[in-house]
């Protein structure tokens, strides 16, 4: 049986999602691990720094050295219970941590102190839209645990342990408080299966920032995801054995695992095999996913409550503090800002897509109008976040200053294309919009008497043009206009300039 | 002047130091010439720190000189179990996986013996990871019992009561996660206490099993006990299981001695078949000796005593399991098979392989398969369950009498290699002192005689509620008070297998 189930594997087969998704109903879950922003780690003082020199962030707690002990930091429950909250989670009046117990070098105690069957937070749901609808996905728990150590596996063809010359451990991310949030299996999203995926961890990420208990850099590994994936014959009452996939550490890499494992599964089905449950690995390369330990060799973790903690038990009052203290969750902030920016839906979906809504909303707040404030950031903003590998939000310019620029071309005192130089000049750092305008004299000319001599002299320099324009050929007044902005360097009106020379030359 | 400075009670020695009529050095001095002296024939210690003892002795007299104030036991040496982590000397645990590790910190008890001036000569033997009732298990061979030699001190914290038997030390610290120091200090002819669980830290005490595990002192008297009790215990923030409780007054309870009126049960369940007669008969002697002391004494039954033993060979093992999966040679310790072709995995296989004893692994296994899928209900499960059961006995029983007594041990020490291959028999030794485990309450061993049979120290253990822990201190008081005047000197005064100091341990061996 095994044997049959793996045999898409070994030939690489799949079958084309559009018409896999015909005859199989696919059913997804995931859980997703995000790294608090405490600043202390979760059960010792040393700092949660990214990016410190290897095992400086280290004390015998967190090294699991002999007779050390856990003490639980107060901010990383109230942190839980904030998301907890926000995901419309019942919160636990007692709950135990308990001892996940394996062995691997990154693990400081060879076991990981996590809960088990007593979470902090269980039963509740996350909105997420998608397309214009809206999916309510049921969250099974949120719970709380230690982060581990991180390898580094050098030598081998893999990156994995196995085939490894040596591998080295930074003990600097053991003990970083991990908030696992799990959801119910999501049925019924056909088609939409990896995008659901992708709009919910999305819309996760968003809320963790939100909250403020997580910087959620993807990229740097402060949240991560397991993609459980299973199929169905379409219209079975029963569901299919799911695989987990795990580690999968983009929004887009969520949607193509999903995608990948709907076309892997289905081909499985296809060939007449069984779908084994196991853990696979995705690969960013390829976008498919491979298999890990089966079930068959899957870890008995052995879990037993944590004798070196007591119960959490948050007094009811405490929970009903930080639920007052809540910020805006973004689903309302959207919808309030939609109703204040009076932008189009579509304009809103682009806006959230690319990480400016909240920039945008600034950007107004200081006196932009919506449309301007909304071209500025998607259009010569994105292009420079973009050439220069950043997010928006990190750019050197703030919405204030945006809407300076704004304010500036509004008032006719910078054109367009001064306004892009007068931005460049901001993001080298040169000050804000008005020092910028001020050093490199970029202020539109509109004194009457310096055009006037620049258009007197570009006629005297042109006579054979100046003629043709006399004579009625109008058209031919371009060539001045550009002799006068050259001359101006740029800073004067075109529109203005043209006026003015057909005044002169008995055109108006 | 030697054998002076040596056989004074603790309480004493503080007194002599804080009155100038003798420096601690001299004190620290003197016991390590009775340790280089005796040891060879007890071997209680697994590392003497004569320098730093001396050290921290010239820094108590330095404080006298300065006018600075002394705590109670300033300048009184101390045997420490090596179990607790020490920043400048090894901490073994007994065992070969630690043999060469040398912690980077204190433990929380460590750090308050060294505040509290009480001088730290050494580190001593242990079973293995503190799992067993002989020290037989130690890696670096047995101690030996100062009463006979051919005869185990106890354990697990055998090397602290052999050493403070011996006249070594006067104050030894132990810990007592089944019986660890009650059971060698009956067997030694000491005082051995488990305070309340939670009173006295475990941060820095390397885990056998952390529901269970409490340090405690292991002395000659009941007030030399006691003040080691209040030097040691106390919230520690950095033990979640500390209790935030004030330090019950064990010191003005050991002072006060006093048992009239008093409420006392003798358990029901522990005695009978399978107790020496000699234990039975000096422990029933101790119990009309109460009696006549104004005590009223009552038989109390405890009916889930007898599942104790079996659910805290659930409990222990389960927990331990867990607490030593990090011995792996990956980051401390002991590493086997590092050869550049053996996997991680294999490298840590073969170190815990040859870096763990029998018992241990035998532990390890049995907790291994308590906690698996499919058998944690029936096992860890069920013996969580009888724990609640047990503590709930206490409840009951506290309700009739203010404490319970009953022999510590059901025989005086054994041979050394007697039960080393029976398991069960080697466990029978905490038959009576597991409940107090199980249900974290205070209890403590007080010497209550000889043996007829065989002439060796019998204990009567008294357990309190928690958190009572200094009435057990006025019952232990009372007895010894009442024994000692009876019989005219301290009961360790007969213990002469390595000679009471004044042939510097010429009778050694006999």
């Amino acid at each position: 049986m095994t044997q049959l189930s793996t045999a898409g594997d070994a030939a690489g087969t799949t079958v084309p999602f559009d018409e896999a998704i015909t005859r199989y109903d696919p059913v997804i879950g995931l859980e997703t691990h995000v790294e608090l922003g405490t600043a202390a780690k979760m059960f010792c003082g040393c700092p949660t720094v990214f990016g410190a020199e290897p095992n400086a962030a280290v004390c015998p707690v967190c090294l699991g050295l002999p007779g050390s002990l856990p003490v639980i930091n107060k901010a990383a429950i109230e942190y839980t219970i904030r998301i907890g909250l926000a995901l419309n989670c019942s919160i636990a009046t007692w709950c135990r941590f308990a001892r996940k117990n394996y062995f691997y070098p990154d693990m400081p105690k060879n076991y990981q102190i996590s809960q088990y069957d007593e979470p902090l937070c269980t039963d509740g749901w996350l909105d997420v839209e998608v397309g214009g609808t809206v999916v309510r996905v049921g969250i099974e728990r949120v719970h709380l645990e230690e982060d581990t150590g991180k390898s580094l596996h050098v030598g081998g063809a893999t990156g994995r342990i196995q085939g490894a010359d040596y591998s080295l451990v930074d003990y600097n991310r053991a003990g970083i408080p991990l908030v696992e949030v799990v959801t119910k299996p999501i049925p019924g999203t056909g088609a939409l299966a990896p995008v659901v995926a992708r709009s919910y961890v999305s819309e996760l990420r968003d809320l963790m920032r939100a909250l403020g208990v997580s910087d959620v850099r993807m990229e740097q590994g402060s949240l991560r995801c397991d993609v459980n994936v299973s199929i169905a014959p379409a219209g079975s009452s029963q569901w299919g054995t799911r695989t987990e996939t795990k580690n999968v550490n983009s929004l887009r890499s969520v949607e193509r695992a999903v995608h990948s494992e709907i076309e892997r599964q289905a081909a499985v089905l296809d060939g007449g095999g069984r779908v084994v449950q196991e853990t696979r690995h995705f690969h960013e390369e390829s976008g498919v996913t491979t298999p890990g330990r089966s079930k068959e060799e899957a870890q008995d973790y052995r879990y037993l409550p944590e004798p070196d903690l007591v119960p959490v038990a948050p007094p009811r009052e405490w929970v009903d503090q930080i639920r007052a203290a809540q910020p805006e969750l973004p689903a309302a902030r959207r919808a309030r800002l939609a109703a204040e920016l009076g932008l189009p839906e579509t304009d809103m979906v682009q806006l959230r897509n690319a990480g400016a809504l909240e920039l945008v909303a600034e950007t107004v707040a200081a006196g932009a109008p919506a449309e301007q404030a909304r071209n500025w950031w998607l259009s010569e903003l994105s292009r420079v976040a973009n050439a220069s590998g950043t997010e928006l939000a990190a750019l050197p310019v703030t919405p204030a200053q945006v809407a300076r620029i704004v304010a500036l071309v509004e008032s006719g005192k910078l054109t367009n294309k001064l306004a892009r130089q007068v931005l460049d000049g901001v993001l080298a750092g040169e000050g804000s919009p008005d020092d910028v305008v001020a050093a490199r004299g970029l202020a539109v000319v509109t004194d009457s008497g310096v055009l006037g001599a620049a258009v007197d002299a570009a006629i005297a320099e042109n006579p054979d043009i100046a003629a043709k324009v006399r004579a009625g050929k109008v058209a031919a007044a371009g060539a001045l206009v550009g002799s006068v902005m050259k001359a101006t360097r740029g800073q004067a009106d075109a529109a203005s300039v043209r006026e003015l020379i057909l005044e002169r030359l008995g055109q108006a | 002047m030697t054998t002076e400075l040596i056989t004074m009670t603790a309480a004493q020695m503080a007194e002599a130091v804080a009155a100038g009529e003798v420096s601690a050095v001299e004190l620290a001095a003197a016991h390590l010439e009775r340790i280089s002296q005796t040891d060879v024939h007890v071997r209680a210690f697994l590392h003497v720190a004569a320098e730093s003892a001396m050290a921290a002795a010239a820094a108590v007299d330095e404080r006298r000189a300065a006018g600075q104030p002394l705590g109670p036991l300033a300048g009184v040496p101390l045997a420490l179990k090596d179990v607790f982590t020490t920043a400048d000397m090894p901490t073994t645990c007994g065992s070969k996986i630690l043999a060469a590790w040398q912690p980077p910190y204190d433990a929380t008890i460590t750090r308050r013996l060294r505040a509290a001036g009480i001088v730290i000569l050494g580190k001593t033997n242990m079973d293995e990871f503190a799992m067993g009732s002989s020290t037989e298990n130690s890696a670096f061979g047995p101690s030996r019992n100062p009463w006979d030699l051919g005869r185990v001190p106890g354990g697990s914290s055998g090397g602290s009561a052999a050493a403070v038997a011996a006249y070594q030390a006067p104050l030894g610290i132990g810990t007592d996660t089944g019986g660890s120091i009650r059971q060698p200090g009956a067997v030694c002819g000491l005082v051995g206490v488990k305070p309340t669980y939670g009173g006295s830290s475990r941060y820095g005490l390397v885990a056998f099993a952390s529901s269970l595990d409490t340090p405690g002192p292991l002395t000659r008297t009941v007030l030399d006990a006691a003040l080691l009790h209040e030097a040691m215990s106390g919230h520690d923030p950095r033990d979640s299981t500390s209790l935030d409780a004030p330090v019950p007054p064990v010191v003005a309870a050991a002072k006060t001695a006093d048992v009239a009126g008093l409420r006392v049960g003798v358990v029901a369940e522990l005695g009978g078949e399978g107790y020496a007669s000699g234990v039975l008969a000096r422990f029933s002697e101790t119990v009309d000796l109460l009696e006549s002391l104004g005590a009223k004494v009552a038989e109390v039954s405890c009916p889930h005593f007898s599942y104790a033993l079996p659910a805290y060979y659930l409990i222990a093992p389960s927990e331990c399991s867990s607490n030593l999966a990090r011995f792996d040679g990956m980051r401390y310790g002991l590493r086997i098979g590092d050869d550049g072709t053996a996997s991680a995995e294999e490298v840590m296989s073969m170190t815990r392989a040859a870096g763990f004893g029998a018992e241990v692994k035998r532990r390890i296994m049995l907790g291994t398969y308590a906690l698996s899928s499919g058998y944690y209900d029936a096992y860890y499960g069920k013996a969580q369950q009888v724990r609640t059961l047990i503590a709930r006995d206490f409840a009951a029983a506290f309700e009739q009498v203010d404490v319970l007594v009953s022999p510590t041990t059901p025989t005086t020490a054994f041979r050394i290699g007697e039960r080393v291959d029976d398991p069960m028999a080697m466990y029978l030794a905490d038959l009576c002192t597991i409940p107090s485990n199980l249900a974290g309450n205070a209890a403590m061993s007080v010497p209550c005689g000889l043996a007829p049979e065989d002439g060796l120290p019998v204990g009567i253990q008294i357990m309190a509620p928690v958190l009572a822990d200094d009435l057990m201190y006025r019952v232990a008081a009372a007895i010894e008070g009442a024994l000692d005047q009876r019989r005219g000197h301290p009961l360790l005064a007969e213990a002469t297998a390595v000679g009471t100091a004044a042939d510097g341990g010429a009778e050694a061996g006999r």
